[in-house]
């Protein structure tokens, strides 16, 4: 459904100051008391046809000057009837307590711990309320204004948090072979920095504890102390495996603030790099989610064609992995001459890595065995933890930002959104497959209909830097350019949240800019967030070997995840 | 006794042979540079051609670690737990930025640096460094675990030397 963001009617049953409407750039946003939001986050989500099924995001934001100095704010959307709102609650500082909407939406657990450990704010009825992100030692809430960026504290190993995750006492257990077992952080199996607490009975995992927060590295806190252009470098280090989109998706949210129009060769070129770092996240998720359940040769075949991308991107930008080549209105440099044809030869070479993988692998018997009903969730289920991107449309949920909510070139070109139904890690395999080949449909389209001429990036010097050689010898330029680099671009005040299709699924960006020359708030919806949040819901029930699998199909970034 | 000592040394040489030519990382990756950690393993740069294929996930078998990505504080313990579990000799090399000093993360909740925990042979600077850097920098690790054997065996035999000289003095 595509997405409107039509006004919607207020609810009549609340008292009228409870609620106060504002028109947002982007979407309607209302400022609700605290005192309704359990009452009004049911009702919103009531309706069958048009209702908020899919709570995006939630996060806080400090005001110190106001009277209620937070506010936390939720993006909720409705993927069947196609709507956006935004909720602000504020929060006065000497009582900071508010209602947990766990029960409205099960995705709100992570997040709600992610805003009492930024900015300390209290969720009645939140049965975990924990530090998420950061240590155990921390002292503080790092996002609020008067937090000191660099104020570090110091982790000792007695101090760390021991899970003790507590399986259900039923009268048929007889605790025979129960043990309780740590996986990760540092754990081939893990990816790198999760970790996972398990209690086992015998294989079978009866409960388990996730914990995260190895990688957290205050992008948002770092954002709020650079200027608009330095931020960039930061949004590749997110989702690292496809770093451009996280760019795209950044500088999008900029441009709409700025209201910028990015020149056609920029746009172009967006759209088919994104859609070629898509189908690299797509090789390494695939990829090492086969060598988790013993397919080695797949992860060769599979890193190949990544790395035939890695030269594209590097003839482009200069930089294999963290490329920063957009730039707010436009891209870092223009292609290289090369581009179509280099392009053309991925076209080429790519279909048979995947194709002989896929041979290698759907009518494989242990793969099968290994994925077919394993780690299984429902559409709707799914929807309420808050997952967006190809883990959903593996459980049926035919919902891509691609297509609903349209930006670059994506609406001129014909394609197809894959969606499976089965739900577990074999649909998922499946998805990023299928979606592979959409990527190559996209590009080849784009690749036929040959590059726009014109600028790579705007010609307007508060927003673009001017080119070297007028830099070099005209004064005003000069002037244009010292003013750019010194105090950054002026974006006026406003806020919004512009979101495009990740690897993963919906990455959001939520803007807040006061007009000074830095972000005031940067809020990523890192879409393998919510998703990573219903692991243990996950593998509850399962063996411990379908633990490994089904992680490895999720394909949890940890630089997205904990940002 | 003479005939004696010479298998000692040889032996010594080619345990030292083997051992320059055949490390066992144990890649402690985190973040990006762990994607990047992947490359040089895999086929298109392949770190199997200088002898060092055999990555251990377990710090019991391995004597490198290559610490490939953002340390933070919550983090260090486990680093530190694992390099501990090592035994020895062993050596660290630190891949990227974030790990040689932090990065671009002056941050409230990443390490500095990974030497403000553990002792660090070779840094290897980039972010994330190229393949090639990496591979440099694990070929400088081998050279300079050859020069301070070197320096060491010369220490020793200065002291035999001076032993002996000692002992015939007296
Ligand atoms: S040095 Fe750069 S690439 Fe490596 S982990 Fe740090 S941010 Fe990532």
């Amino acid at each position: 459904m595509p997405t409107t963001t039509a006004p919607l009617p207020l609810p009549e049953r609340f008292p009228a100051d409870s609620i106060q409407l504002r028109e947002g750039l982007d979407q309607p946003t209302w400022i609700v008391r605290r005192e309704i939001l359990v009452d009004l986050a049911r009702e919103l989500t009531a309706d069958p046809e048009t209702g908020f099924d899919l709570l995006l995001d939630l996060c806080g934001v400090d005001y110190p000057d106001r009277e209620e100095r937070f506010e936390v704010v939720y993006h909720l959307a409705s993927l069947r009837g196609g709507g956006r709102l935004r909720l602000k609650v504020p929060v006065p500082e000497d009582d900071p307590v508010l209602p947990s909407l766990i029960d409205v939406w099960k995705g709100a657990d992570w997040f709600e711990r992610e805003v009492y450990d930024m900015f300390g704010l209290h969720f009645e009825g939140h049965p975990n309320l924990r530090r998420i992100l950061t240590h155990e030692a921390f002292q503080g809430h790092p996002l609020r204004k008067d937090y000191d960026p660099a104020r570090r504290w110091i982790l000792t190993e007695d101090k760390m948090y021991r899970p003790q995750p507590e399986p259900p006492m039923d009268a048929e257990d007889d605790m025979f072979e129960r043990m309780t077992i740590n996986i990760g952080p540092s754990h081939p199996a893990m990816h790198g920095t999760f970790r996972v607490v398990a209690t086992l009975d015998g294989e079978i995992i009866s409960a388990s504890e996730v914990e995260i927060g190895y990688l957290h590295r205050c992008f948002e806190k770092m954002a709020e102390t650079h200027t608009w252009q330095q931020v960039i470098p930061y949004t590749d280090r997110l989702n690292y495996c496809s770093s451009f989109i996280n760019n795209v998706g950044y500088c999008r949210a900029v441009e709409t603030l700025l209201n910028v129009e990015v020149p056609p060769r920029a746009v172009w070129a967006r759209t088919i790099l994104s859609e070629f770092s898509r189908v690299m996240d797509h090789c390494v998720c695939n990829g090492s989610s086969l060598v988790d359940s013993g397919a080695l040769t797949n992860f060769w075949y599979l890193f190949q064609p990544r790395e035939e991308i890695y030269g594209l991107l590097e003839a482009c930008s200069g930089a294999r992995l963290t490329v920063s080549y957009c730039r707010i209105g436009g891209l870092a440099a223009d292609l290289p001459p090369d581009f179509e044809a280099r392009c053309r030869a991925l076209l080429e070479t790519i279909p048979a890595f995947i194709d002989d993988v896929e041979k290698l692998i759907v009518s494989n018997r242990i793969w099968l065995d290994r994925a077919v009903g394993i780690a299984a969730i429902g559409g709707e289920e799914a929807v309420n933890w808050g997952w967006t991107g190809p883990c959903l449309r593996a459980s049926g949920v035919d919902y891509d930002v691609r297509r609903d909510n349209p930006y670059d070139l994506y609406d001129t070109v014909d394609w197809d959104v894959p969606v499976f139904h089965g739900g577990d890690v074999h649909d998922r395999f499946r998805v990023r497959i299928s979606e592979i080949r959409e990527s190559l449909k996209i590009i080849r389209q784009l690749l036929d209909r040959g590059m726009p001429e014109g600028p790579f990036i705007v010609d307007d010097p508060h927003v673009a830097l001017p080119p070297k050689e007028v830099a070099y010898n005209q004064m005003e330029a000069m002037i244009y350019h010292f003013k750019l680099i010194m105090d950054g671009i002026q974006v006026p005040p406003g806020e919004i949240y512009s979101a495009v299709e990740g690897a993963n699924g919906e990455l959001g960006f939520y803007v807040l800019s006061d007009g000074s020359g830095k972000p005031y708030r940067i809020k990523v919806r890192p879409p393998c967030f919510p998703i990573f949040s219903t692991f243990s819901r996950l593998i509850n029930g399962g063996t411990i070997s379908d633990a490994v699998v089904s992680l490895g199909g999720l394909n949890v970034i940890a630089g997205e995840l904990e940002r | 006794m003479i005939g004696e000592s010479w298998v000692t040394t040889t032996f010594e040489k080619l345990e030292e042979w083997g051992r320059n030519n055949s490390f066992w990382p144990l890649p402690f990756g985190t973040a990006c540079c762990a994607i990047e950690f992947m490359s040089v393993v895999s086929s298109h740069y392949d770190m199997a051609r200088f002898g060092y294929e055999v990555v251990r996930f377990s710090p019991r078998q391995s004597d490198v670690m290559i610490v490939a990505g953002t340390i933070t504080d919550k983090m260090a313990p486990v680093m530190k737990k694992i390099y501990d579990q090592m035994p020895d000799p062993k050596w660290v090399v630190s891949m990227g930025a974030c790990a040689c000093s932090g990065g671009f993360y002056r941050a409230y909740h990443v390490m500095q640096g990974i030497d403000e925990l553990i002792p660090v042979d070779v840094y290897v600077p980039g972010c994330p460094p190229s393949p090639e850097g990496l591979m440099y920098g694990i070929l400088q690790l081998k050279e300079k675990i050859e020069r301070d054997t070197k320096k060491r065996r010369k220490r020793e035999k200065a002291k035999r030397a001076d032993d002996d000289g000692s002992v015939a003095a007296a």
